[in-house]
C-alpha cells in the first residue's frame, strides 16, 4: 500500500511542557487582600520549597488549542461504533451530564451536614433501592469505585461473613473464562484463586467444579451471562453446590446489561453482585474513568458492608422521611474509600433508570441481546462465517465470542492485524484475545444504541478486510494506515521505559 | 420507554428472521425458565427527559451547596475555583466517551494526556515515576500498604494519628484481606510524636505512613520522622495535598519512597465526595511494582514518537492473580482535569495559589484566634487548614452559622474523640477576606448565643449545655 502521511501523521506529538516559555501565564489569582509576610515568617524555611515545579508556562488560548488538538487524536463512542466485548460501550445520554452538573450536586461539600444534604442522601438511597430491585438482592452499598473495587470490597464481606461464624476458609474459585480483576482482586484479599474449567457448552464444568467445592472454599466468583456471552444454564445446581458447603456466591455484573428486568442474579443464588455504573447505567468512560461499582447483598451479607450507609428514617409526629449516614455498624468490613462514593456517578446513572424505568431496561437488555445475535448471525455469512467461526455456536446474550485461528492459519493474519485494519475502516476493534480459552478471540458486544446500519456496516468492513486479505494478507499485517499514529513499539515502552517528559 | 434505541418493529422483524428466531424472547430461553423474572421490576414507568431533569434538579435544590453558603469545609476536598477550560475540554466527546486505551493508535489523545499528567504530578511531588491514577485518596494509601508488603515482605504498617482518618479506616480495610497489621501512632501537639513514632518502627515494619499538612492541617517535618522508616528498611509513604506543593518542601525532597493523595483539589468538583482521583508516585526502584495504569513514550513503525499503556505486564489483564494491583480505572478524566488546571495555574500561578492559601490561612488562623470562646487547637505551622477548640459545643455553633449561610468548618468529634471540641476549618481562594470576616463574627456571636445557654459547671473548665 502506498503510504501518504496524514496531516495528523505528520504533526509530531509535542507536550505542554514543550510548548512552555518562561514569562507565559494563563491563570490571574485574586489579590490576597491579607498581609503578605514573607512565608518562611510563617513556616520554617526547612519545611518550604526552594523552587516551584515546573510546570509549563503557556498562555490560555495555546493550553485550549493544545488539549483541542490532543483530542482529535482519539476514537470515541460518539464519533462511531466501539463493540468492546465486556466494556458495555452504550451511548452516554448528555441529559446526565447536564444534571451531574448542577450545583447542587457538583458544588456539594461531602462534609455538609447530612441536615443540609437531605437531597443527596434520598438520591443515593434512592439508586440503592433501584439496584437492589434490578439485582434482586435487598441491600446496597455504593461506595466501591468500580468493578475491581466492588470485587476487593465482596471478598472482604466474604471474609467477614465467615470470620463471624469462626471460620476461615483459603481458596476462592473462578472459571478460566474469567475476567483478570477476578483473580487479582482474590490474591489482594488474601485468598488463594483456584481456576474451573468450562465444558463444551461454554459453561461452567460442573464435574471440575464438583472436584474442586470443599469447606475452605470461601467463595466462587462467576460472570452470568459468562464472558463468551453465555447464559450458565446450571447456575442454580452451582449456587447449591457452593452454599451446601458453607461458601458465598459471587456475580461479577460486567455482564448485567444482557438481563436486566429479564433475570436476576439475587434470584440465581447470589450472595453479592457488584454492578459497573460505567456499563449497564450509561455513566461514561472518560477514557478510562471514572465509574462506580456498587455492591448489591443478600440478607446474611448485610451486618459487613461498608460504612457508613446511607439510609431512610421514617419522619415521627407528621414529618417526612429523613436520611442520614449510619456509622454505627458493628460488623462492618470498614471504609474502602474516602467520603459516600463516586457521587457524581450515581446522579448520572440514577437519571438514566429514572429515563428508563422498569420498561425500557428490560427493553435495552433485550435490544442488547437482539443486536449481540444479529451481528453474530450476519458476521457467520460470507468470509467471517469461514474465517472468524463463532466459539460456541448457539444464541448468545449481550455479546459473543469468535475466533481468529482459521484467519491466521488459511489467511496469515492474526485477530491483531484484522483489530489493527477496523482502525482504517473507522471501527474500534472488539475486545482481542480475550477470554484466554478461546484462540486468537475476538469478543464483540455491539449493546442496545446501535442502529441496525451500523452493526451491517461493522459486518460489512469485516467482509471486506477478510476479502483484502485473502488477495494480500500484508495490507492485515501492516495496518493501521490512517490514524494519527502507527502501530507502537509496546516493547520498548517495558523495556525502557519513559513514563514522563524530560524537562531541562 | 427506552430512547436510546435505534431499532424499529421492522428493523427486530429483519434481524429476528437473519438470527432464525421467531421473537426476541427466545433469545433469552438460555435462562432456565424458573430464573426468568416473571413480572417487570418495581421500578417507576420511563420518564420523559425533561421530568427527569425536573426530578433531578428538585434533590439538587434540597442541598446547601457551595453556591449557597460559604463553604470552609476541608478535610481532604476542599471548594477551589475550577478554571472555565477545564469544563470545556472534559465535556468533549473525544476525552468524555471512550473506554481505556487498550488500542493506542486511536488513543493518542488521551494517552498523551496521561503521560502531562504523569510528569506534573511527578513535578508536583518531586519523584520521578507517577502513575495515571488511582480511585481517589483514602484508597491510594490503601494500595500503598499493598505495594510495600510486596516490596519488604513484612506485614505492619505504622501509621501516623494525623493521616486523615478515611484513609487510616480504608488501610485497616484492606490490611485485613492482606493480614497486615496496622500501628497507629499518635500526635502532640498537632504533629506526629516522634518519640512515639521512633518507639513503634522496627524491623518488621513495611512502611510508615504520613501526611503533611496532616488532618488538622498541621505541617509535618517528614524529612526527620522519616530518618526512622529509613533506618529500618521500611518504605516511606507520605500524603499529601497537592494545592500545597508549589509552597511546601515536596516529599520527594523529604526521603518519602511513595508519595500520594486525594487529587480533588486539581480541578475537580466536590461532586459530594467523587469521582475525584488519587495519585501516586514513587521512587525509581519501585516502578515495576506500582499499582494500575502508566502511560509511556515510544515510537510507531515509521518512527513518529508515540505514547502507550506501559508496563503492563503489572497488570490485572495480562498478570492476573500476580498482578501488582486489581484497578483498571485510572480516573482518566478526572485526572485530565487536573492537567489542565495545572497548565492554567502554570509555574508561576501553582506558586502564586500556594502563598495565598498561606496568606489567607494565617489571616484566618489569627482572625479565629482572637474569637472569645475560640483558641488554636495546635500551634504547628499550616499552610490552607487549621484546628481550633472551641467554648461551646461544636454540633450547635455550625448549626448557628448555616443559619447565616456559612458552613463554618469540619467537626473533629467523631474521627478524634480526644477533639470533641475540635473544629477543622479550611481555605481557598474563593474564600476572601471579607468571607472570614464574617466567619469570625459569626463564630463569635454563635458561640456567645451558646454560652448564654450554658450554666457554669463548677467540677470542670469546660460548661455544659442545661438540659
Amino acid at each position: 500500500m502506498a503510504l501518504v502521511e496524514t496531516p495528523m501523521q505528520r504533526e509530531r506529538a509535542q507536550t505542554i511542557f514543550e510548548k512552555s516559555k518562561p514569562g507565559r501565564r494563563a491563570a490571574v489569582l485574586p489579590a490576597a487582600g491579607v498581609p503578605e509576610p514573607p512565608l518562611s515568617e510563617l513556616i520554617p524555611a526547612r519545611l518550604l520549597r526552594d523552587e516551584p515545579p515546573r510546570l509549563p508556562e503557556v498562555a490560555e488560548p495555546e493550553i485550549v488549542r493544545h488539549y483541542n488538538r490532543l483530542s482529535r487524536r482519539n476514537f470515541d463512542l460518539d464519533t462511531g461504533f466501539y463493540p468492546l466485548g465486556s466494556c458495555t460501550m452504550k451511548h452516554n445520554p448528555r441529559l446526565n451530564e447536564r444534571v451531574a452538573a448542577l450545583p447542587g450536586h457538583a458544588r456539594l461539600h461531602p462534609a455538609q451536614d447530612p441536615k443540609r444534604a437531605q437531597g443527596a442522601l434520598e438520591l443515593i438511597w434512592l439508586l440503592q433501592e433501584s439496584l437492589a430491585e434490578i439485582c434482586g438482592l435487598p441491600h446496597v452499598s455504593l461506595q466501591p469505585s468500580a468493578g475491581s473495587h466492588g470485587e476487593l470490597a465482596g471478598l472482604l464481606l466474604t471474609r467477614a461473613f465467615h470470620a463471624d461464624r469462626g471460620e476461615a476458609r483459603t481458596k476462592v474459585l473462578a472459571p478460566d473464562t474469567s475476567h483478570g480483576t477476578n483473580p487479582a482482586s482474590v490474591t489482594m484479599a488474601g485468598y488463594e484463586i483456584v481456576k474451573v474449567a468450562t465444558d463444551e457448552r461454554g459453561g461452567v464444568e460442573m464435574d471440575d467444579l464438583r472436584a474442586k467445592v470443599d469447606d475452605q472454599v470461601a467463595c466462587l466468583m462467576l460472570t452470568n451471562p459468562n464472558t463468551l456471552g453465555l447464559f450458565d444454564e446450571n447456575i442454580a445446581e452451582i449456587a447449591a453446590l457452593i452454599h451446601q458447603t458453607g461458601g458465598t456466591l459471587y456475580y461479577d455484573g460486567a455482564n448485567l446489561n444482557a438481563v436486566m428486568g429479564h433475570s436476576r442474579p439475587g434470584d440465581m443464588g447470589f450472595d453479592i453482585v457488584h454492578v459497573n455504573l460505567h456499563k449497564s447505567f450509561s455513566q461514561p468512560h472518560g477514557g478510562g474513568g471514572p465509574g462506580a461499582g456498587p455492591i448489591a447483598v443478600s440478607e446474611r451479607i448485610e451486618p459487613f458492608l461498608p460504612r457508613p450507609q446511607v439510609v431512610r428514617r421514617e419522619g415521627g409526629d407528621g414529618s417526612g422521611p429523613s436520611f442520614e449516614l449510619d456509622f454505627e455498624r458493628p460488623k462492618s468490613i470498614g471504609r474502602l474509600r474516602g467520603f459516600q462514593g463516586n457521587f457524581g456517578v450515581f446522579v448520572r446513572s440514577y437519571a438514566y433508570i429514572l429515563s428508563l424505568g422498569a420498561d425500557g431496561l428490560a427493553e435495552a437488555s433485550e435490544t442488547a441481546v437482539l443486536n449481540a445475535n444479529y451481528l453474530k448471525a450476519r458476521l457467520a455469512q460470507g468470509r467471517a462465517g469461514k474465517h472468524l467461526p463463532v466459539a460456541f455456536d448457539r444464541h448468545c446474550m449481550h455479546e459473543f465470542v469468535l475466533s481468529g485461528k482459521p484467519m491466521k492459519r488459511e489467511l496469515g493474519v492474526a485477530t491483531l492485524d484484522l483489530a489493527k485494519r477496523l482502525l482504517d475502516f473507522g471501527f474500534h476493534p472488539p475486545t482481542v484475545y480475550f477470554p484466554l480459552l478461546v484462540e486468537e478471540a475476538l469478543m464483540v458486544e455491539p449493546t442496545e444504541t446501535e442502529a441496525k446500519e451500523s452493526l451491517d456496516a461493522f459486518a460489512d468492513a469485516i467482509e471486506r478486510i477478510l476479502a483484502e486479505a485473502e488477495q494480500d494478507p500484508e495490507i492485515a499485517r501492516q495496518a493501521p494506515y490512517t490514524t494519527p499514529v502507527r502501530r507502537l513499539d509496546e516493547v520498548k515502552a517495558t523495556r525502557r521505559p519513559v513514563v514522563r517528559q524530560p524537562l531541562g | 420507554m427506552s430512547r436510546y434505541t435505534s431499532a424499529t418493529p421492522a428493523d427486530r422483524a429483519e434481524m429476528l428472521a437473519a438470527i432464525g428466531a421467531g421473537s426476541a424472547a427466545e433469545l433469552f430461553e438460555q435462562i432456565p425458565e424458573p430464573l426468568r423474572l416473571d413480572r417487570p421490576l418495581a421500578l417507576p414507568a420511563g420518564m420523559s427527559e425533561a421530568e427527569v431533569f425536573e426530578r433531578l434538579a428538585a434533590l439538587a435544590a434540597r442541598n446547601a451547596d457551595a453556591e449557597q453558603q460559604v463553604c470552609f469545609l476541608g478535610a481532604g476536598m476542599y471548594d477551589h475555583y475550577v478554571p472555565a477550560i477545564v469544563d470545556a475540554i472534559v465535556e468533549r466527546s473525544e476525552f468524555l466517551t471512550p473506554y481505556t486505551p487498550y488500542q493506542p493508535e486511536i488513543s493518542q489523545g488521551g494517552l498523551q494526556a496521561m503521560f502531562e499528567f504523569q510528569t506534573a504530578i511527578s513535578e508536583l511531588t518531586a519523584l520521578p515515576v507517577s502513575t495515571a491514577g488511582l480511585y481517589e485518596g483514602p484508597s491510594s494509601v490503601a494500595s500503598a500498604g499493598y505495594l510495600a508488603i510486596g516490596a519488604t515482605g513484612r506485614r505492619r504498617f505504622v501509621v501516623s494519628r494525623g493521616v486523615h482518618p478515611h484513609s487510616r479506616e480504608t488501610l485497616a480495610t484492606y490490611s485485613t484481606g492482606f493480614g497486615a497489621e496496622v500501628v497507629e501512632v499518635g500526635l502532640e501537639d498537632g504533629v506526629t510524636d516522634a518519640a512515639a513514632l521512633a518507639g513503634a518502627v522496627d524491623g518488621e515494619t513495611a512502611a510508615v505512613f504520613l501526611q503533611s499538612p496532616n488532618f488538622l492541617g498541621a505541617i509535618e517535618d517528614v524529612e526527620a520522622l522519616g530518618a526512622e522508616a529509613k533506618r529500618h528498611g521500611a518504605l516511606l509513604v507520605v500524603a499529601v495535598d497537592p494545592m500545597t506543593l508549589g509552597v511546601l518542601r515536596p516529599p520527594g525532597e523529604c526521603g518519602a519512597d511513595i508519595a500520594l493523595g486525594e487529587g480533588q483539589p486539581l480541578g475537580n468538583r466536590l461532586d459530594f465526595g467523587g469521582p475525584s482521583f488519587g495519585f501516586f508516585c514513587g521512587s525509581e526502584a519501585l516502578l515495576r511494582k506500582l499499582p494500575g495504569r502508566i502511560a509511556g513514550e515510544t515510537d510507531d513503525v515509521d518512527g513518529r514518537r508515540g505514547f502507550v499503556l506501559a508496563l503492563q505486564t503489572r497488570e490485572q489483564h495480562i498478570r492476573r492473580e500476580k498482578a501488582t494491583h486489581n484497578i483498571c480505572t485510572a480516573q482518566a478524566l478526572n485526572a485530565l482535569a487536573a492537567t489542565i488546571h495545572l497548565a492554567w495555574l502554570g509555574r508561576e500561578g501553582f506558586r502564586e495559589l500556594g502563598e495565598l492559601l498561606v496568606h489567607r490561612t494565617a489571616y484566618a488562623r489569627e482572625r479565629l484566634e482572637a474569637v472569645d470562646g475560640v483558641e488554636l487547637l495546635h500551634r504547628a505551622p499550616v499552610a490552607r487548614e487549621f484546628a481550633l477548640r472551641l467554648d461551646a459545643p461544636v454540633a450547635a455553633v455550625l448549626e448557628r452559622c448555616a443559619e447565616r449561610g456559612i458552613a463554618a468548618g469540619y467537626p473533629l468529634g467523631r474521627d478524634y474523640p480526644e477533639h470533641e471540641d475540635g473544629l477543622l476549618v479550611a481555605i481557598t481562594e474563593r474564600r476572601s477576606r471579607e468571607q472570614i470576616d464574617a466567619l469570625a463574627e459569626a463564630l463569635g456571636a454563635a458561640i456567645q448565643a451558646e454560652l448564654g445557654e450554658l450554666v457554669p459547671d463548677m467540677g470542670s473548665n469546660s460548661p455544659r449545655r442545661v438540659a
